[in-house]
């Protein structure tokens, strides 16, 4: 059977199991119906020209797994950044596990999805937050809706800052021969508060995994986001992201997604301005090797005047990877004065690895900066024979020269031990020790 | 009192068509409608041999089953395929040696043009191929060319008199089924220039055709073949004004370049078309394929000023197939009241150590669209393959919109691409900085404006840099000193 077709049937068997909010479940069935005209995306819509995702919907996923919980936290500890104390909320397989996490709903809220969704305390908010900006350009965001039961809830009050960082962690055990995983997070930060959010989606086996992922991320006046994706997952795993950003006056967010492995990664990034000088943040580093795929696709979208937005998206490609980058600033005619850059810089390094970039600018507000800059290439020749007449070895200069075009999306990275664990990964991608931190 | 931008914004909007007049010549037209017939009738009238009348159906036939494109970012109404003559030719087809010969009313038409044949022969020594109506009326300097061996003349006439070259190369770099309006105009196609310069000869002279449309009612399909033989060199130059009309005009040509080893082509468009009037009623549809292909060690130059047409939808291209070559494209395109541009190029990199460069200007005002979008496309095998593309967007006023689509996309990891893109309006600084130093603000942005466009308009032939500020001038009056 097909995925879509068993997608739809399964849901009846679904609701029946989770049906505990009547307004949330006319809103699964209108999100399946819309998944049901919008089906998945093929490539001959112009957003996914360069994503073929045949390979990755051929699988038969189990779209409801089994509850086995067997994980210790000695086997993840890895993938976690554990040298800080943070937040943890860890699903299994999609199921949480309260073991391995840690929550709290003192002045903040970090907790499930599944509670806020059942329990008449969260109401306010889900009716005020949940489901407001997604769009509906392709069947996932609408699948997700349908099929939204778990995922992180996070409420940052007024004035309120979260004393450590959240991590995000999804992990699928490989109990399913192939496992489909519909993960679905609320991130509302009121005025004046501060949040640094983790997300990090892995795979602990060989077996399929397709991960659909929905956030959605409200930003007040004046709040601050810092959020992370670490992407690193197994040649086997594939994700599908999708998040939506929406910004109040003077709000700053700012999203680094370093994507480092997985078969199919894509990422659907949009920001949504809508209160005077905000700021977004942009930026991404892709390494990728073998086969693998990282699509990124972003949107900026100017509605207010006097903002600004960044996008800096850095990718090194070897073997057969492909990498897309589908990059789009939108100015209204109202929003005056913006500044908006983006820039988007590749490096191939084998003869069979592909790069597909379209940095596109709409604009139709006259008094703005926009530009954006997109160059593909090689390592210079130059700085490498320099780098070796002082003795480096071909392999390190390699990375140094690497290492330093990477650097300045890791320079506005907030968290030191993110930053040290991303050089690290970086270092382990190249198979070099340079003893140093940048 | 001081001119500021919005008292150029409202020149530009009460700003009529200056070149608006309509030439009183009998036509010989058919009637509106297309059909095999209408086909078979065209090329009977051209009196053409068997193999073209083939080819015209076997275009027409591909047509059919085709659908009209939508993925342009233009908004207009469909022409209605059925309501246009497809052939109208000037009654009396002259021949002349000299111009004294010429119908007085098509002389004037071109005085008003400002470029009188008579001046353009003496000072500029350009021969002027000119196309009145699909039909090739006067071509001179033919003389001087066949000595050289360079063949320039009519599209027609060139299927009668040297049917091998046109079979070899017609339709080889934009094939019958290319798209929607190359089918078309491969089907209907009344006539056009073709120009072919023989191995290692150096054009003496730009060539040039000057294109009108004339006729109410009647879609222009022009074809231009040009070859260049080894080694050779050529300038061509392409340049149009229509006059002021209500109804929507449909202009669908195809340009086919092939410049073999070593070879150099340059081509340069003005387009002047009639954009509508400022409630945005009338004007030409522009629906272009333009294409070149380059052999080794060849190089294609593409220049173009894009003042005219209510919609334009053009990308000329670059098929840069042999090791070495180089493509060029170089392009202003202004847009005002509602006129609509999609327009951009293709870079497809095919051999080793191939070339291009796009520098790409845009200039919307009143209520316009104006849109880049591009491919640069390095395959696997090109190794070394050098782009750098630059696309500047000027803004004036918030009712416009400016656009930019590049795809760029790249299979060798030995290539370098870059690609910029600015979009910003006349800084207030800039003007600011002129008022400063005595430059009144109406100079001050016809300065900037110039110096926005410079690059391009340096790229020009000589003969139609002057032209092209005259056009530039029409749409941007009062900016373009």
């Amino acid at each position: 059977m097909e995925l879509k077709d068993k997608l739809i049937s399964s849901f009846l068997a679904f609701e029946e199991a989770f049906d505990l909010n009547s307004d949330i479940h006319e809103l699964r069935t209108r999100s399946l119906k819309e998944f049901e005209q919008l089906g998945f995306p093929s490539k001959k819509e112009e957003a996914w020209k360069y994503t073929s995702l045949n390979s990755v919907l051929k699988p038969d996923y189990s779209v409801f797994p089994k509850k086995e919980d067997t994980i210790e936290y000695r086997d993840i500890k890895k993938y976690l950044i554990h040298d800080i104390d943070t937040y943890n909320l860890v699903f299994i397989d999609g199921i949480y596990s309260s073991h391995l996490s840690q929550t709290t709903h003192d002045k903040i809220d970090v907790c499930l999805m599944s509670s806020a969704l059942s329990k008449s305390k969260y109401k306010p908010v889900i009716d005020n937050y949940f489901n407001k900006i997604v769009s509906k350009e392709n069947g996932f965001t609408p699948l997700n809706t349908a099929f939204s039961k778990e995922g992180a809830f996070i409420h940052i009050h007024k004035n309120q800052l979260a004393d450590k960082p959240i991590q995000i962690v999804n992990f699928a055990t490989g109990n399913e021969a192939a496992l489909m995983i519909q993960p679905r997070n609320l991130i509302v930060v009121d005025e004046n508060a501060h949040v640094q959010i983790i997300e990090r989606h892995q795979s602990l086996t060989n077996n399929p995994v397709l991960t659909n992922s929905v956030t959605e991320i409200y930003a007040a006046k004046r709040a601050i986001v810092d959020y992370y994706k670490i992407q690193n997952d197994r040649d086997t795993a594939s994700l599908i992201d999708n998040t939506f950003v929406e910004q109040q006056e003077q709000s700053n967010c700012s999203m680094h997604t370093f994507s480092f492995g997985g078969k199919l990664t894509r990422n659907n990034l949009n920001f949504y301005q809508r209160g005077e000088h905000s700021d977004s943040t942009l930026k991404g580093i892709t390494i990728i090797e073998d086969k693998q795929h990282v699509d990124h696709n972003t949107l900026v979208h100017h509605i207010s005047p006097n903002c600004e937005s960044h996008q800096d998206y850095k990718g090194i490609f070897a073997e057969n990877s492909t990498g897309v980058f589908n990059g789009k600033v939108l100015v209204d005619k109202e929003a005056q004065k913006i500044n908006a850059f983006q820039a988007n810089n590749n490096i191939l390094l084998d003869d069979k690895a592909t790069i597909n970039a379209k940095p596109q600018l709409e604009i139709f507000a006259d008094d703005v900066k926009c530009s954006h800059g997109c160059t593909i290439g090689q390592l210079d020749q130059d700085s490498l024979f320099y780098l070796r007449s002082r003795g480096i070895p071909l392999k390190e200069a390699k990375a140094l020269l690497m290492y330093a075009f990477a650097n300045n999306v890791l320079e506005s990275v907030k968290i030191p031990e993110i930053k040290k664990r991303i050089n690290h990964e970086i270092a382990q991608k190249l198979g070099v020790s340079l003893g140093f931190d940048l | 009192m001081a001119y500021t931008e919005d008292d150029l914004k409202k020149e530009l909007e009460t700003k009529e068509y200056e070149y608006g007049f309509y030439t009183d010549i009998e036509s010989d037209t058919f009637p509106i409608g297309l059909n095999e017939d209408v086909v078979r009738a065209i090329s009977k009238k051209k009196e053409e041999p068997e193999w073209m009348t083939d080819w015209r159906l076997e275009s027409y036939r591909a047509w059919e089953k085709m659908k009209e494109p939508e993925w342009a970012n233009v908004r207009y109404k469909k022409p209605d395929f059925q309501a246009i003559s497809y052939y109208s030719a000037p009654n009396k087809k002259p021949k002349y040696d000299s111009l004294d010969e010429v119908d007085p009313e098509l002389r004037a038409t071109f005085e008003k043009l400002g470029i009188s044949m008579d001046e353009q022969k003496m000072l500029a020594g350009v021969a002027v191929d000119v196309v009145m109506d699909s039909v090739s009326v006067g071509t001179t300097f033919k003389k001087t060319l066949a000595e050289k061996g360079i063949i320039f003349c009519s599209i027609s006439e060139a299927i009668r008199e040297h049917p091998e070259l046109v079979k070899k190369y017609l339709g080889t770099v934009v094939p019958q089924r290319d798209n929607f309006y190359a089918a078309l105009n491969s089907a209907v196609f009344s006539d056009g220039s073709f120009c072919y310069i023989p191995k290692g000869v150096r054009c003496p002279m730009e060539l040039s055709t000057y294109f009108r449309i004339n006729q109410a009612g009647t879609g222009q399909f022009e074809r231009t073949l040009l070859v260049a033989d080894e080694d050779s060199y050529v300038s061509y130059l392409e340049g149009c004004t229509a006059p002021s009309r209500d109804e929507n005009q449909l202009h669908a040509a195809v340009v086919e370049l092939i410049a073999l080893d070593g070879a150099e082509i340059k081509y340069s468009t003005v387009q002047n078309w009639y954009p509508g009037n400022k409630e945005g009623k009338g004007g030409v549809y522009n629906f272009v394929t333009k294409r070149g292909i380059c052999e080794a060690n060849a190089k294609i130059s593409w220049t173009q000023v894009e003042t005219g047409s209510a919609v334009t939808w053009k990308y000329p291209s670059c098929i840069l197939k042999g090791d070495n070559s180089i493509g060029e494209f170089y392009s202003i395109a202004v847009t005002n009241n509602f006129q609509q541009a999609d327009t951009g190029t293709k870079m497809i990199h095919l051999g080793k150590n191939t070339r291009s460069t796009i520098i790409s200007k845009g200039i919307s005002a009143g209520q316009s669209q104006n849109s880049y979008r591009g491919l640069v496309q390095i395959n696997s095998r090109a190794e070394n393959a050098r782009n750098f593309s630059q696309c500047d967007s000027l803004l004036m006023g918030n009712k416009c919109g400016a656009h930019t689509f590049p795809y760029i996309e790249v299979k060798n990891k030995t290539a370098m691409v870059e690609h910029e893109a600015t979009t910003s309006k006349i800084g207030e600084d800039q003007i600011f900085y002129c008022n400063q130093r005595g430059i009144p603000t109406e100079k001050a942005i016809a300065l900037i404006v110039n110096g926005f466009s410079k690059e391009v308009l340096n790229k020009l032939p000589m003969e139609f840099a002057v032209e092209a500020q005259k056009l530039l001038e029409i749409s941007l009056e009062g900016s373009v000193g």
